[in-house]
């Protein structure tokens, strides 16, 4: 199966994960700060900063691309519960 | 001082400004956690300009036949132009279907964090969603010689909340913001019994956990002139209203000078049976101690209970657990502290979880999932140990706490790590 490289800025870890895996199933399982509210790409509490590698994740589905307009996200931002890594080299940080 | 009996008519809050709200005085809890000993209020208002009617909120579903006979009384429906939605919980939002059906042509103005939520009240309705314009700060509308503008201040309570400043007259309709459930017909501050009680409790069960967002409201409400605040429950503050802006201001700064301000902070709370857990508490804070830059405190929760530790943990940087397995669970005092922190942002504060055991050792592993539960950030393994710690352990405990440390500081290692080896 195709490896991507996630690293989570704010705790220092990085992690070798399948392509297709969701920031939200590695995030808190190294203890970064990114914090979840509903899970499921509605209420804007999991945005993180894409330091690196924005063009290594999913486009966002229309849904999150709403919920960030909404919420005036900046730009480089992404919902930790949708966003999917798909290859290459990715650093994010709590908003 | 009587009560005055309050008519069904609107009340007059200024020339072509009025009050269309209801009263509720039976109520006795709000929301499930808010006692409310003398009921609440539901307030929305009607502000009158050359070119148009603006109402601003409506009031809880049950009391809608209240709002429309008040509003009715100073304005028809062919006039509204513009309806203010400063928070749609439903206490604020119940009469909206209803208020959009009778005033089809008005233009509703909300937050843009508030889209979604229209969207999802009017639902039942099964109508489509009214002509809306989503506003922040500094967008305004123009009713003819009167000028609304809005103020962008989210998470007051919820993330939809804004106010409203009606520039020429100074007023500030402000939704929850400096609101109070203080049920009382004369409904001016000046005019009202003593409602110091209810105006503190209220920013202590809504708004202190969103003390940042307070001090960010306060800053782009501060500048303005201020000569009425306007809330959606409780007294219409129009005498010395500054005072409850300087209120606000105290409520959300630090009660005590904090000592520790340029190092962090490292709050250990513990309980034990036998004395192994509070060795471990002891080994983890000498740990986190050693490394420069953080101050740790060590508190035996079998010493104090959940509420006088809140100030403490409201301000802490990193809060650490240690509780022993009895009968498969952490010790009731340590659900009671984690259970009682609604009242204050923990969110994003480091966390950690330890305890010695006798056989089983579940403690950790459900404080650790709970602090998760509660938005705090877990990112290093808690410790468990078979009852008495021997020095290799006590070491390990050590070791913890300067890893937390090491945390809080920032001074982490690089790790990198095969997400099958964490899963």
């Amino acid at each position: 199966m195709p490896k991507a490289k996630v690293t989570f800025e704010d705790v220092g870890v990085s992690v070798t994960v399948p392509a297709g895996t969701r920031l939200i199933e590695v995030s808190e399982k190294v203890g970064s700060g990114i914090i979840y509210g509903c899970r499921e790409g509605e209420c804007c509490t999991c945005l993180t900063k894409i330091v690196s590698g924005a063009e290594n994740l999913a486009v966002p589905s229309i849904l999150e691309d709403q919920v960030l307009k909404d919420n005036m996200a900046p730009r480089r931002h992404r919902l930790a519960c949708q966003a999917q890594i798909l290859g290459g080299e990715v650093v994010v940080r709590p908003a | 001082m009587a009560v005055a009996a309050l008519t069904d008519l609107a009340v007059e809050v200024a020339p072509g400004v009025h009050w269309v709200g209801a009263l509720d005085p039976h109520l006795r809890s709000f929301d499930i956690i808010l006692k409310t000993a003398n009921g609440t209020t539901y307030n929305a208002y009607v502000v009158r300009g050359e070119n148009g009617v603006a109402v601003i909120d409506t009031v809880k579903e049950g009391f809608a036949d209240d709002f429309f006979r008040r509003l009715e009384s100073v304005a028809r429906y062919e006039e509204i132009t513009t309806i203010v939605l400063n928070h749609l919980e439903p206490d604020h939002s119940g009469a909206l279907p209803e208020l959009l059906r009778r005033a089809p042509q008005a233009r509703v103005y909300l937050s843009t964090r508030a889209q979604m939520m229209l969207k999802a009240l009017l639902k039942p309705s099964g109508e489509k969603p009214p002509e809306y314009t989503p506003v922040t700060t500094d967008d305004t509308v123009d009713l003819g010689g009167r000028t609304l503008r809005f103020l962008h201040t989210p998470y007051l309570h919820w993330p939809d909340t804004q106010c409203t400043y009606l520039e020429e007259d100074g007023m500030l309709f402000t939704g929850d913001i400096f609101g109070c459930h203080f049920c009382d017909e004369r409904l001016f501050n000046e005019r009202v019994g003593d409602f110091r009680f209810s105006f503190e409790y209220y920013y202590t069960h809504i708004m202190r956990p969103f003390r940042d967002y307070v001090l960010d409201a306060l800053a782009l409400i501060e500048p303005l002139d201020i000569r009425l605040i306007a809330p959606a429950h409780g007294p219409i503050l129009r005498h010395m209203p500054r005072d409850y802006l300087h209120r606000y201001r105290e409520l959300a700064t630090p009660r005590l000078f904090n000592e520790a301000r340029s190092e962090k902070t490292l709050l250990v709370f513990y309980l034990s049976a036998y004395g192994n857990t509070r060795r471990m508490a002891e080994a983890m804070a000498a740990g986190a101690e050693s490394i420069p830059g953080v101050r740790v405190s060590l508190y035996d929760l079998e010493g104090g209970d959940a509420a006088i530790f809140t100030d403490l943990i409201e301000e802490a940087d990193g809060l650490a657990f240690g509780s022993p397995t009895i009968n498969g669970d952490a010790v009731k005092p340590i659900w009671d502290l984690l259970s009682s922190l609604t009242s204050v942002n923990i969110k994003g504060k480091l966390g950690a979880a330890f305890g010695s055991y006798g056989w089983s050792g579940e403690a950790v592993r459900l404080i650790e999932d709970r602090l998760r539960g509660l938005k705090l950030r877990v990112p290093v393994e808690g410790l468990r140990l078979k009852l008495v710690p021997d020095t290799d352990e006590l070491e390990k405990c050590r070791s913890l706490g300067e890893s937390l440390a090491r945390h809080l500081t920032g001074r982490i290692e690089h790790r990198e790590l095969d997400l099958a080896a964490i899963a």
